[in-house]
Parts: structure tokens; C-alpha cells; sequence
């Protein structure tokens, strides 16, 4: 078997290299020499290891764990990074550099996807290997498939940046890489629901824990979305360069069908997830309503689906679609608060620990924002008020009031309950910074998202502004001028959560190193430990 | 309650769960996506659209390879100021041989369905090596490189042939002569302008980047550009008749 592994990943080394040889543009070139490195890597790690055994003294494979949160706190500094250069790009046009490789419509991008699929995927992916195991009582059915899912995610990751810093990008939203990536993309995910579906089928429990049916529609939708949103047409399969097999009404549509259930799927059902399994655990209480959980899930995962054609209102998408997509997306709004309700109802009986535990808090705020941003994401959905929502910055905060106020802090207490756990520690190395980092972030999406919606008001409302004659009152160029001030307090809340991020990095470090910090105890705490630590 | 025990059985069978889940998941796109595909009044019958000639295609591509649609849409909407602003409002039929669309989702720059013939060449030249020199409240990149980068076309023909494989009703003679109709667009001076203009009627062709001798970047760029919106003659056009 390993033979037969090795001469295969030779092959694939050798076919890179041609391939690489015979390219016909440099896009294709260098992410040939990636594979070939990749093919290289691979190659090594198998004559390396006998037998690679990281399994945990509970019995779980969590060497993969660990490994999917280094690599998420990585790739969130980087991904934070990133918005914070391209939301000052977007004040100081001069921070472009005139160069090919860096300017905004190159980096955004690289910043969107390296949020979305390098921080938050990496998220999920570690999150629902460790969740599947400690709630089926199975260990993966596959270490190395577990390893493979996961180095092949980074290649992803690596294939699909380099791409846009290159150039080579699709011309769709959050499906930018190319379509040899995305074939990539579908290997590791296939891999990646057998791999998850597999551990389920091998659990000692009857019963599948609810935070699984979410990460498994979040892999099977996703795995539909990325197919048939990314069928296209090579130029040349030496060249990076493909047509969608769609155009213009009917590509609009798969592709917001694919974006819409991309926040729908990947940063909602599968943090949900997440929720349903840290939560609980955090605030050591069982899940509010199991009732609610089984309402929720069908009705989210049944009506999120439909609500894609909400981005492309007033368009020439025929009505009766944008309608449907909009009325959709108002109901949208029931299943989601049922979802912010049962995991803020899940604190009943231990809402003390908000003052005492900084992760819980940031756990709770996370669901918070996601109460706040389902409930304006239908707001906007409402045709009249897209009108004047629709191309501004309003949907930028919207956005972000999402991404860094729920998948953002979910992940982060997901990050600050694993990391004690997985690395053996007693506990975090300073609750304080925690604490720190929460405060840094809540205030830094309170600024981004206010400067966004005043920003985004501000520019709907100056484009529509007629002059008694007839005419737009202002000119395009004004409506850029009159946000400036608000794209600066943007950069401050970005720069506040990237700082955040930093020092959860740091102390996450010190944490793996098994520090422990001299503080004097959270305000009202007797203790600092993370008290479930003994129930594991 | 029943229900709860009829979910149950869900909940401890894997197979099941995963099937109801996806079949769940397929409703909302089936319903919504592929009508798109047999409704006739999806996209309207106008006169004027036609393929992009291999100069407008090739400037297509380097439009999304930077990323302009990040902040520029494609799409005017229909409301009053928008049709003041930028012209008559986008039709389905416009967009028809775009593979992939553009109609994007954000304006931190003005919409450009119908740029084309709103400025002079030589306004976008110095827009596209300095856009501050233009408009001063400007925050666009600059993109000094495309004027200096030749334009690599040599395989135009094997793009043509890809579209064709999705739709586009390129014609073996389109092919054929993608090579030729691409010099000749960008230098009319020498080349069959005729047979360019036949192939792909009210075609610009001239030196977009002023510069004769060599076809770079910014002349299939700015060719594109200019035939933004241009398609379609709106004198002809009865929107009452495409109600829908």
C-alpha cells in the first residue's frame, strides 16, 4: 500500500513539473511547481512515518485537531490583515503601489477567501473532527484521510491565493480559483464527508448529536453549491483560463444561489455547529430546546436555499425570482432567531458565568451578532429598502457584522475551549487577554458595522438625490469623497479586531507552551480553571 | 408529541438524515434556477447584441482577472436616478454571451454597462495610468501595466472555440480569422475592416492606446470598455413590449 502511495505521488510530481514545463501562462506555471512541492511534501511525510500515532490519551484523533487550530488562528491574523491593508487601500488609493500584484481588486479577494475558507474553514474542519469524535464516542475513521483532508485544504488555500495575486481568478464572488482548484477542492471534500460521515456511522451513541446534522448539510450543501456554481469550460487544460458554462441572467442567479448559501451553509449552518456543541459545554448546560433544534434545523437548512436571487434585486433577474428570493429570505428570519434562541436560552441557569468567564462571553456576543445580523439580512432582502441598500457599504457592514461578530467570536471561543484541551493544559494561559481580545473585537465590529451603515445611507441617498430639474444632484466622484472619514473609523474597527487577533495568537502560544500567566482572577471568579476540564 | 418520535428515527440513521438533508437542501435552487433556462421571457429579443470580437473578449478577461467587478457594477436598476445617471436600465438580452456575467454587487466606483462611447480613448489612457488625474476624488488603483504589457492573443482562437463549447454562436469563420480580426481591430490601418465589421457589426476599431506597432493590454482594455452598453440601439427598443 505505501508503495503504491509513494509511486503514485511520484507520478504526480513528475505530471506537475511537465505540466509545468508546457504551461501556457504563469498563473498555471507556478501553481503547477505548488503541486509539485505539494506532491514533494506528501511524498516525504509518507517515507517519513511508520505509523503516524497522534492519538490523544482519550483515544481520539486529535494531532489533526491541533494542527486545524494553528492553522486557524494563522490564517485569521492573515485573513484580518488583509481587510485592514485593503479597507485603508480603499482611503489611501497611493497603498495600491501601481503594482499588478497588489491592488484592490487582486486583494479583495484574498482577503474575503482567506476569512471565509482559509480562517473559517479550517475552523469548521477542526471543530467537526473533534465534535464528531467526542459525541459519536468513535475515533475518525481514517487518521490519514483526516491529514489528508486537511494538508489538501491548505493547498486549496495556497492554490487559490497565489491565483488571485496572480491574476487568475474566475470573476465570481467567493468562487474566484480556477477550475483546476476547484476540481482540488472537490477530491479533499469528498474526502472530507467520508472521513465525517464515516466516524457517524461507526458511533457507540444511537442517537446523532444535533451539532452533526449541521455539519453534515454544511458539507453536502457546500459540496452541490461548489459543483454546479463552478462548471466551466477550459480554455486549455496547460492554461488556467475557463469560461462559466453560464452567462449573463442564468450564470447571476447560480452564482448568488452559490454566495447567498456560501454565508448560508459554510458560515452559518456550519458554525451552528459549533454553537451546538461549545455553548453547552462552555456553559456546562444542556441544550435549551430539542425541540427547537430539530425546528430549526429542517426550516434553516430548507429556507435558506431559496434566498440567492435577494442580491439581485431590481435587476434584469425576471421578478417573479427576485420576489420569491425576497419573501424567502423574510421567513429566513424565524429559523435563525430560533437558532439565537436556543443558544442563548442554553446559558439559562449560568448566565453568572458572563462575568467570571471571558469565553463564554465572547461565545454569547458571537450568537448575539447573529441574532443582529439574520435579523437585518431580511430587512435588507425587502425590495424597497435594497433600493437604497443595494451597492453600498451598508451590505460591506452587514457582512462583516456576520462575519466578525458571529463566525468570527464563535470561532474564537471555540479556539480558547480547545486549545487547554487539546494540548493537555490545565488551563489558558491568561484569562485576562481573553478578555482583552474581547473587548478589542466587540468594539472594533461596533465601529466597523456603524461606520458602514452610515457610509453606506450616506452614498444610497446622495445617488438617488434628484435636483427640481430632473437631475442627480451629485456627482459619483462626491459620494466617494463624503465616506472618507467613515472608511477611516473602518480601518480603526478592522485594525482594533486584527490586534485582537494577535493577542489571541499569543496567548493561544503561550497556552501550547504551558504557560501560565500571574493575574489576579477575572472579577467575581474563585477560580480560573476552566472547570469542565476534569469532565473530559 | 409523535413527531418527535418520527424524528427520531432520523436521528439514528445516518443513510436517512443524509438524504432528507440534501433533498431538503435541492428544492429552493430546482425551483428557482432552472425555469431560467425554458422561460422565453427570461431574456428579451433585441436587436444589436452580439459576441465580443476577440479584441473585446481578450479586454473582458483582463477586466476579471483585476477584479474590477470588486467595485463596479454591470447592472443599471431601473429606478429613475439610476437611468439619469447611467442610462437606459440593463436588459437580460445584454448580458447574454457573458460567461461568467458581471454584473457585480458593489459600487465603490459608477456603474459601466454603458461606458462605452462616454469618454474618449485618451480619457481612459490617462484614467487607466493615473486615475487621480482625472477625477481627483478618485480612489481607483492605478494600472500603469496594462499600456506597457503586450497583449498575449496568439491562442484567441482556442478562447473562441471554448465559448463556443458554452453557447456562444461563434461561426467557424469567427474562429478561423480570430487572429486577423484581432489586429485589425486594434490597427484598422492594415487588415480587413469590412470583414471585421461584418463579422461583428459596429465593431470600434482604431488604436485604443494611441500607440500604433504593438497591441498591448490597454488597447483590448479600453476596446472593451468602449463597447460597454453599446450594443443595443434603445430607439428601436419597446420596453412595453417586454413586460414580464
Amino acid at each position: 500500500m505505501r508503495a503504491f502511495e509513494l509511486s503514485i505521488l511520484g507520478i504526480c510530481f513528475f505530471a506537475a513539473l511537465i505540466a509545468a514545463g508546457r504551461a501556457h501562462d504563469d498563473v498555471f506555471a507556478i501553481h503547477c511547481l505548488i503541486a509539485a512541492a505539494a506532491a514533494a511534501f506528501f511524498f516525504y511525510r509518507r517515507m517519513d512515518a511508520s505509523e503516524r500515532i497522534d492519538y490523544s490519551a482519550t483515544g481520539y484523533a486529535d494531532g489533526v485537531v491541533r494542527a486545524g487550530v494553528i492553522a486557524t488562528v494563522f490564517w485569521g491574523v492573515i485573513g484580518f490583515a488583509a481587510g485592514v491593508y485593503i479597507a485603508l487601500q480603499l482611503a489611501f488609493p497611493v497603498l495600491n503601489l501601481d503594482l499588478p500584484w497588489t491592488t484592490f481588486g487582486r486583494l479583495r479577494p484574498l482577503h474575503t477567501s482567506a476569512v471565509i475558507f482559509a480562517f473559517g474553514g479550517n475552523a469548521l474542519i477542526c471543530t467537526s473532527f473533534y465534535v464528531v469524535q467526542r459525541t459519536t464516542g468513535a475515533r475518525l475513521i481514517s487518521n490519514d484521510a483526516a491529514w489528508f483532508v486537511f494538508w489538501g485544504y491548505q493547498l486549496f488555500i495556497v492554490l487559490a491565493a497565489t491565483g488571485y495575486v496572480l491574476g487568475g481568478t474566475q470573476g465570481r464572488e467567493y468562487a474566484e480559483p480556477e477550475w483546476y482548484v476547484d476540481l482540488w477542492l472537490t477530491v479533499v471534500w469528498v474526502v472530507y464527508l467520508v472521513v465525517f460521515g464515516g466516524t457517524i456511522l461507526r458511533r457507540k451513541e444511537p442517537h446523532i448529536y444535533v451539532a452533526n446534522w449541521f455539519y453534515l448539510s454544511f458539507i453536502l450543501t457546500i459540496a452541490m453549491l461548489h459543483i454546479v456554481n463552478n462548471l466551466t469550460m477550459p480554455v486549455s487544460f496547460l492554461g488556467s483560463k475557463s469560461y462559466s458554462a453560464f452567462a449573463g441572467v442564468q450564470d447571476a442567479l447560480t452564482q448568488w444561489w452559490y454566495g447567498h448559501n456560501a454565508v448560508g451553509f459554510f458560515l452559518t449552518a456550519g458554525f451552528l455547529g459549533m454553537m451546538y456543541y461549545f455553548v453547552p459545554k462552555q456553559a456546562e448546560r444542556p441544550v435549551y430546546s430539542y425541540k427547537l433544534s430539530i425546528i430549526h434545523f429542517w426550516s434553516l437548512i430548507f429556507l435558506y436555499i431559496w434566498a440567492g436571487p435577494h442580491h439581485l434585486h431590481y435587476t434584469a433577474l425576471p421578478d417573479w425570482a427576485q420576489t420569491l428570493g425576497m419573501v424567502f429570505s423574510v421567513m429566513l428570519w424565524m429559523p435563525s432567531w430560533g437558532g439565537m434562541i436556543n443558544g442563548l436560552m442554553t446559558l439559562s441557569g449560568a448566565w453568572d458565568k458572563i462575568r467570571t468567564d471571558p469565553v463564554i462571553k465572547t461565545m454569547v456576543v458571537a450568537v448575539g451578532f447573529y441574532g443582529m445580523s439574520t435579523f437585518e439580512g431580511p430587512l435588507m432582502s425587502i425590495k424597497d429598502v435594497n433600493s437604497l441598500s443595494h451597492y453600498t457599504n451598508w451590505t460591506i457592514g452587514h457582512v462583516h457584522s456576520g462575519a466578525l461578530g458571529w463566525v468570527g467570536m464563535i470561532s474564537f471561543g471555540a479556539m480558547y475551549y480547545l486549545t487547554p484541551r487539546l494540548w493537555g493544559r490545565e488551563r489558558l494561559y491568561s484569562l485576562r487577554l481573553v478578555n482583552v481580545h474581547f473587548w478589542l473585537a466587540t468594539i472594533g465590529i461596533v465601529l466597523y458595522a456603524a461606520s458602514m451603515w452610515v457610509s453606506g445611507i450616506t452614498q444610497g441617498l446622495m445617488w438617488r438625490e434628484m435636483s427640481p430639474f430632473g437631475v442627480p444632484v451629485w456627482s459619483f466622484a462626491d459620494s466617494v469623497a463624503a465616506i472618507f472619514t467613515y472608511d477611516l473609523i473602518r480601518a480603526a474597527g478592522g485594525g482594533m479586531y486584527l490586534i485582537g487577533g494577535i493577542i489571541m495568537a499569543y496567548n493561544l502560544y503561550r497556552t501550547v507552551r504551558g504557560d501560565v500567566r500571574a493575574e489576579a482572577p477575572m472579577h467575581g471568579a474563585t477560580s480560573d480553571a476552566p472547570s469542565s476540564v476534569a469532565a473530559e | 408529541m409523535s413527531w418527535l418520535k418520527k424524528h427520531e428515527k432520523i436521528e439514528r440513521n445516518f443513510t436517512l438524515m443524509a438524504v432528507l438533508a440534501l433533498l431538503v437542501v435541492t428544492v429552493g435552487g430546482i425551483v428557482e434556477i432552472a425555469p431560467l433556462f425554458y422561460l422565453k421571457n427570461t431574456i428579451e429579443k433585441v436587436k444589436g447584441v452580439r459576441p465580443y470580437s476577440p479584441l473585446e473578449l481578450l479586454g473582458r478577461n483582463i477586466y476579471i482577472r483585476e477584479g474590477c467587478y470588486s467595485c463596479h457594477s454591470q447592472m443599471i436598476r431601473p429606478m429613475r436616478d439610476e437611468v439619469e445617471r447611467y442610462g437606459h436600465y440593463s436588459l437580460a438580452a445584454e448580458s447574454m454571451y457573458d460567461h461568467p456575467f458581471q454584473w457585480g454587487s458593489k459600487r465603490t466606483g459608477p456603474d459601466l454597462a454603458r461606458v462605452g462611447g462616454l469618454y474618449a480613448d485618451e480619457w481612459h489612457r490617462d484614467h487607466m495610468r493615473d486615475p487621480r488625474s482625472v477625477v481627483p476624488e478618485s480612489i481607483m488603483p492605478a494600472y500603469p501595466f496594462l499600456e506597457k504589457r503586450e497583449l498575449k492573443y496568439k491562442d484567441i482562437a482556442e478562447h473562441l472555440k471554448a465559448q463556443v463549447r458554452v453557447g456562444v454562436p461563434y461561426t467557424e469563420e469567427m474562429i478561423k480569422l480570430a487572429v486577423a480580426d484581432l489586429e485589425t481591430q486594434a490597427n484598422p490601418a492594415e487588415g480587413d475592416l469590412a470583414g471585421l465589421l461584418k463579422r461583428y457589426p459596429k465593431a470600434q476599431a482604431r488604436v485604443f492606446d494611441g500607440k500604433p506597432g504593438r497591441i498591448t493590454e490597454l488597447d483590448a482594455m479600453i476596446a472593451y470598455l468602449q463597447v460597454l452598453g453599446t450594443m443595443v440601439d434603445f430607439k428601436d427598443y419597446d420596453a412595453k413590449k417586454h413586460l414580464r
